[in-house]
């Protein structure tokens, strides 16, 4: 779980083009709102990261709020939908 | 980059998307969604906001007073390019955002909170009579009382981007806003 | 100098019909053109409702009297602005001062995404003359050079406001007393760059679109092109015919808030509208009838409807948005629009809102659902928002 959450926040720094360290990211942070201030092209983009990274579709847009709360809530969800190998 | 004449900053060693965020950070800019923007809007928000700092107060002005009016010859061709890659796989949201031209008006007025009217024309080339003659008019019938106008151009390694700060009310540093002015502050920058 | 300008002609060309009488026809038939992809070679066929002009190139080719070869929006855009112009039929147009204003956001992309596939592929291949019109100017002239106009031709690109705002620079231009006649609108072709870019911004409806209805999923797009021909007091008063109504109000602002969402209050719907209105003359009041912008996704519709629930507190007009019918054409919808407000004023109709099943909780009235004929229209306004925040509406009104 360490790895993962660690991978997704060097992932979402590149995705997003933000300009801080993963070290800058707390797993429980709130990535929207006053958090790390994300807007709503930065969750489709993340929504573009579980597909591409994870090979995870996120087809209703209205799950993306609760997926993306934080890192640990997006590790949590890749976990548990992760498509078997 | 050039003020009045004047340079501000240079660095011929280092390639476009370099040079903007040298320059974002030598101005202190610290607007983190700069970041994000595409080539076009980057030129476009940083020459906007050397233009606006210093001698003009924006605040003493209504939010729909302010208005931009903004061409170029290749729209957003070079976003495009880099948009329709990304197709192949996944399209980029973030990509396909800045796909029209006129994207970069939102971002100026976006970050100044610039709510007057705003216009994106393409032509092949600058077209001095147009712009002087249509800006005009928004003044005389008092549509605005500033206005950003100017050419924000990128294609590859290409670019150019002029901007000139019209206002109603004449000050001492003013010129006047005619075509002959106007042709020598596009022509003097080397962009 | 206050002068007037008048709609003398009308041209269009959409998914619900290849000229204005089909056009109306549908309307009011209630009869939308938005289902299954058929020409558009992309993975998203049998998956994405669109709203395609029911032609294939080289029949629009046919038509605009253009090779196929040419990028289907330049088709389409000649197509609707020689009905136009042939409909305002002005004798002595040789000898008047005549411009062109034409919108598009996607210029000749439908043949440069063709191309550029073939190039990635292998730089030896792909037809270089495929990407001589990409550019969004070059659209504009191909069709300004076939209708002979050479006085003043030029091309907005601010996305789905585009033809709105070249409806209104084509009003000033003429006030000035620039030009004595002018043709302006817009069009746009569906290409895989669009369907694909609004589908990963997720705000597409994988069935038909539902405008101002409380679970609108988003919107279809569309193709297709609109064009009115302003004119001049003077020529209008030469005419045979008569004017179908004056553009008596326009305005534009920036809602200077997010790239491509609409701020929550409609600020800038707000301060169009407002705009507009203190352009006429006219009060709230006065208004017959809205041609909503009414896309159909979440946040437009919200948005419009707060800023119209502030501006028309207590006397809403009847409206509806047409798009229910057409999908979004994105550059050609506020031509296209324009010319469904001249077609409303001149046969006293309203046009419904389909598939609006449940009113949107959060707002005081519910567009039109039926057609309703033989109302008072006398004053219509049309509002058109786009991407990068600019916001635009237009005023039609009967003489």
């Amino acid at each position: 779980m360490d790895k993962l959450i660690n991978d997704l926040k060097v992932q979402i720094i590149a995705q997003l083009n933000l300009q801080i360290k993963p070290e800058d990211i707390g797993d429980d942070q709130p990535l929207f709102a006053d958090g790390l201030g994300l807007d709503s092209i930065d969750a489709l983009e993340l929504i573009v990261l579980l597909q591409q990274h994870y090979k995870i579709k996120l087809s209703n847009a209205e799950d993306g709020p609760k997926v993306f709360k934080s890192v640990k809530t997006m590790a949590d969800y890749i976990t548990a939908h992760q498509p078997k190998v | 980059m050039y003020k009045n004449g004047r340079s501000l900053f240079e660095n011929e060693k280092i390639e476009l998307p370099e040079f903007l965020i040298a320059a974002y950070n030598h101005f202190e800019i610290n607007y983190p969604k700069f970041y994000k923007m595409d080539i076009l809007s980057k030129l476009g928000v940083l020459a906007a906001d050397v233009l606006l700092k210093d001698d003009f107060k924006i605040e003493d002005y209504k939010a729909e007073d302010v208005g931009i009016v903004l061409s170029n010859a290749n729209a957003s061709l070079d976003t495009d390019i880099k948009y329709f890659e990304t197709v192949k796989g996944i399209a980029s949201p973030a990509l396909f955002v800045y796909t029209l031209p006129n994207i970069v008006i939102g971002e100026i007025s976006i970050r100044h909170r610039l709510k007057g009217e705003n216009a994106f024309f393409v032509a092949e080339k600058f077209d001095v009579d147009f712009i002087q003659q249509y800006v005009s008019n928004l003044f005389y019938n008092n549509v605005l009382q500033v206005c950003i106008c100017g050419w924000v151009e990128v294609l590859g390694d290409k670019y150019k981007t002029v901007l000139y700060l019209i206002e109603k009310n004449k000050n001492k540093k003013s010129l006047d806003f005619t075509k002959e002015n106007i042709n020598k502050i596009y022509e003097n920058n080397n962009g | 100098m206050k002068s007037t300008v008048f709609v003398a002609g009308i041209g269009a060309i959409s998914a619900i019909g290849n000229n204005v009488a089909e056009c109306l026809t549908a309307l009011e038939n209630e009869a939308a053109g938005i289902g299954d992809i058929h020409h558009l070679q992309t993975v998203h066929r049998n998956k994405l409702p669109v709203a395609e002009v029911k032609l294939t190139n080289e029949e629009l080719a046919l038509k605009a009297g253009l090779s196929s070869t040419i990028s289907r929006t330049a088709l389409l855009s000649m197509v609707a602005a020689k009905e136009a112009l042939d409909d305002a039929a002005i004798e002595n147009i040789s000898s008047l001062r005549t411009g062109f204003i034409s919108a598009n956001s996607v210029g000749g992309m439908d043949k440069s995404e063709d191309f550029f596939a073939e190039f990635l592929a292998n730089n030896t291949k792909g037809k270089l003359r495929n990407v001589v019109n990409h550019e969004c100017g070059a659209v504009t002239e191909l069709v300004s050079d076939k209708l002979g106009i050479k006085n003043y031709i030029t091309t907005i690109s601010t996305a789905c406001s585009s033809s709105a705002n070249a409806i209104f620079l084509a009003a000033r231009l003429i006030k000035q007393n620039m030009l004595d006649v002018v043709v302006a609108g817009g069009t746009d072709a569906l290409t895989k760059f669009t369907l694909n870019g609004f589908n990963t911004l997720m705000i597409l409806d994988q069935q038909l679109c539902k405008p101002f209805d409380e679970n609108r999923k988003g919107l279809n797009l569309g193709e297709g092109a609109g064009y009115v021909v302003l004119v001049s007091e003077k020529v209008a008063a030469s005419l045979k015919k008569d004017v179908y109504c004056e553009l008596s109000g326009y305005a534009n602002a920036n809602d200077a808030y997010h790239q491509t969402a609409s701020s929550p209050e409609g600020t800038g719907s707000f301060l169009a509208m407002t705009g507009a209105l203190e352009k006429s003359g006219l009060q709230p009041s006065d208004i017959d009838y809205i041609n909503l912008h009414g896309t159909g996704t979440q946040n437009n519709d919200i948005a419009e409807g707060t800023a119209i629930k502030r501006l028309f507190a207590d006397h809403y007009p009847k409206m509806s948005s047409t798009k229910s019918f057409t999908g979004h054409t994105l550059g050609a919808c506020g031509g296209l629009e324009a010319v469904f407000s001249a077609l409303a004023i001149k046969h006293s109709i309203i046009y419904p809102n389909l598939r609006l099943e449940t009113p949107m909780v959060d707002l005081p009235f519910v567009p039109e659902r039926k057609l309703v004929k033989n109302v008072p229209v006398k004053n219509v306004m049309s509002n058109s928002f786009g991407f990068g925040g600019n916001c635009s509406s237009l005023i039609f009104s009967k003489l």
